[in-house]
């Protein structure tokens, strides 16, 4: 709210700010949902259509013979699904957290900064223009699309004076996602297209390839470093930008930086399995719930907790209606719900 | 300082009535050229004459029961919807705040979602159950997530409220994307363009049903307006203040509950002015209630007559659906004002 009073729960009338953070709650979260992820890849590779069995696993990744199916389905099938979903979990969860951060909004995610707004609306164009384009084009163009969304949220929210708020990056989200998506939702009308756009949008890890891997993997890894590395300074703007430029930080650069790390981790994501929605909301509510206030705690337990939410949530997608798959956007939506109600009742104002 | 601080206020209040008196104008130019633009047109000498009744059969017909219905329509849904955002941002306190976090949208959408995948035929779907559904699932929708957020001793809290709504909503439209999966094309087309935003209630009688939840809660609101501006300083300073603050910010959600499970009854998915409105309003008018309502009003009406206007020029004579043309005039305008504030 632009001209509505700020409402700063903390850090006015002089009082110094009190940091409620949980280290060992962190710890304890980071150590064991590295071993329950471990778990989840487990049965995530021996469940499915098939059921195989542990030992065959074992062999399939560490003595892995061709002429074996079970080995093929493993290598080819459900390890590059696996290591997708987890990828994408961690970066969609600290995108989200990175952005409720600098915004100080408790509804702001990834998807704010038009980023899926920018990919659906290319993708709606190639599917209305381009039928048929080879898969690895559709995912190059979506990425484009996601930046080229981001950039116009960033430029925008930027020309005003006094530069880039909070407030104003969100609105200018929010405004530029509006125009997108109804571009987007006109061209599939208009086209007949909506169905397949859908199925899109659904978002799932089925289809993820060993290329797209070997792509996303090295950028996601330089950025959720750089989330790590910024990790202080987004503390810092999450108690508001005043206190933050008081402390002396150069928040401009700051919130540039984060925009680029938020790109790179969500544009990624995008890319690779669509508009899942939600992982960027509800994960960081979670972790902040858990874990406090402070960021370098936040962004690591995060990550671990949105690649635990994708992969749980993408075997519960193909063990609900075998053969078939259940969309995997609305199965995290159902394990997230309950979750984010419970959270709701809470309600620790720590943004 | 005392006299300086009125002269001030004057000025303003002078400002933000200018406002509103070049609103209400554009919106009769608008309301003049929506009544002569379709498929057929009607000159201004042909409308005049038809207005007072001495046109032809087929003019009459075409103005008196397919155009001013639906103008009147589209100007009390965008009032409506504008109105209720304006509430909803102003009681949460939070700039994305909109009809749809109460799960709204969601829960109208869901439920004719729910109707058309389970109902035989798809062409001959009775259009007047299907906003009787759309209320239905909003209403409870928006109960539900009241309860879900309602804590003994507490009361309600506007991020609970926000928090559960997001929830909720989330969960809908989760179920949404599995239905729409298994939908027939011809059904997935019907319920697409639903959910996009067309004024399909060309008809009085859709009038007649809107009607009075607007005519009731929206002067109700305006009554409330001097509330608002107490809440709008965060609850524990409203508080101090010596407001109910509790009670008054469950009147007044629910009243936006109202005004806007009305409206996407017979609208569809008309998202972005509940959204926009209020802002473009804010920064029209700035942030005093008595001022902000009014404009929010007006610039949600302009903007969906205006919308629905360009919807059934641009591509006669197949239509666009409101909602798209909303964000599509509305957006780039909201970015433009963007970019030019100073706060």
């Amino acid at each position: 709210m632009s001209q509505h009073a700020h409402s700063l729960k903390e850090g006015n009338n002089g009082k110094p700010v009190a940091f409620r953070s949980r280290p060992w709650a962190a710890t304890l979260i980071l150590t064991g949902g590295v071993f329950a992820l471990i778990l989840g890849m487990f049965l995530s590779v021996s469940f499915g259509a098939a059921d195989i069995h542990f030992a065959v696993v074992w062999e399939a990744i560490f003595q892995f013979n061709p002429d074996i199916t079970q080995h093929q389905i493993i290598q080819e099938i459900r390890l590059p699904r696996l290591l997708g979903g987890a990828m994408v979990g961690a970066s969609l969860a600290v995108a989200g957290a990175i952005m409720q951060g600098m915004t100080r909004n408790p509804l702001a995610d990834s998807g704010l900064l038009g980023l899926n707004a920018g990919a659906g609306f290319v993708l709606a164009l190639c599917f209305a223009f381009f039928p048929g384009l080879p898969f690895m084009y559709l995912i190059l163009y979506s990425f484009l699309g996601a930046g080229v969304g981001a950039g116009m949220v960033y430029g925008i929210g930027s020309l005003a004076k006094g530069g880039l708020t909070p407030v104003r990056l969100v609105l200018a989200g929010a405004a530029l996602t509006a125009l997108l998506s109804a571009l987007s939702e006109g061209i599939a009308l208009y086209f007949k297209i909506g169905q397949d756009l859908a199925f899109w949008y659904a978002g799932g890890v089925a289809g993820t390839k060993w290329f797209q891997l070997e792509v996303m993997f090295p950028w996601i890894l330089v950025a959720l470093i750089g989330a790590m590395m910024l990790s202080r300074s987004i503390t810092m703007l999450s108690l508001g930008e005043d206190v933050a430029k008081g402390l002396g930080q150069r928040t401009a650069l700051v919130k540039l930086a984060g925009m680029i790390i938020v790109l790179i981790l969500a544009g990624s994501a995008v890319a690779v399995v669509g508009a899942v929605g939600f992982v960027g909301l509800i994960v960081p509510h979670l972790t902040r719930f858990l874990v406090g206030v402070d960021y370098r705690w936040i962004i690591p337990c995060s990550a671990i907790l949105g690649s635990l939410l994708v992969v749980f949530a993408d075997l519960a997608a193909r063990m609900v209606n075998p053969p078939y798959e259940t969309p995997l956007g609305a199965l995290i939506a159902l394990i997230g719900v309950p979750f984010f109600l419970y959270l709701a009742r809470k309600e620790r104002r720590e943004m | 300082m005392q006299h300086i601080v009125s002269h001030y206020q004057t000025r303003k209040r002078n400002r933000a009535f200018a406002v509103m008196t070049i609103l209400a104008i554009l919106i009769v130019i608008a309301f003049i050229i929506s009544m002569n633009t379709g498929y057929i047109r009607l000159s201004p000498s042909d409308l005049l004459l038809t207005l007072i009744g001495s046109g032809t059969d087929k003019q009459s017909l075409i103005l008196f029961e397919f155009r001013l219905p639906r103008i009147v329509i589209s100007l009390l849904i965008g009032a409506g919807l504008a109105v209720s955002g304006c509430i909803i941002q102003g009681i949460s306190r939070n700039a994305l705040a909109e009809p749809g976090i109460l799960g709204i949208n969601a829960g109208a959408g869901l439920m004719v979602m729910l109707f058309i995948s389970f109902y035989p035929s798809t062409s001959a779907a009775p259009v007047f159950l299907l906003p009787v559904l759309a209320l239905i699932g909003a209403s409870v929708t928006a109960a539900l997530i009241f309860a879900l957020s309602y804590k003994r001793h507490k009361g309600l809290s506007p991020t609970r409220i926000v928090l559960t709504g997001i929830a909720v909503a989330a969960g809908m439209s989760a179920a949404m994307i599995v239905l729409t999966l298994k939908l027939s094309p011809d059904k997935y087309q019907f319920v697409a363009t639903w959910l996009a935003g067309s004024i399909w209630g060309t008809n009085w009688k859709f009038v007649l049903s809107l009607l009075p939840w607007i005519a009731i809660l929206i002067p109700y609101v305006f009554y409330k307006a001097r509330v608002m501006n107490v809440l709008n300083l965060g609850e524990e300073l409203a508080k101090g203040l010596g407001a109910p603050v509790a009670k008054e910010q469950l009147k007044l959600l629910a009243a936006a509950v109202g005004l806007a499970a009305a409206c996407v009854a017979v609208s569809g998915g008309i998202g972005f002015v509940g959204l926009i409105g209020p802002h473009l309003a804010r920064r029209l008018v700035g942030p005093k209630h008595e001022m902000l309502l009014p404009t929010s009003a007006l610039t949600g009406a302009l903007l969906v007559i205006v919308a629905d206007t360009i919807g059934r020029w641009i591509m006669q004579p197949s239509e666009i659906p409101t909602g798209i043309v909303v964000a599509v005039i509305g957006a780039p305008y909201f970015l433009y004002l963007l970019a030019r504030s100073k706060a």
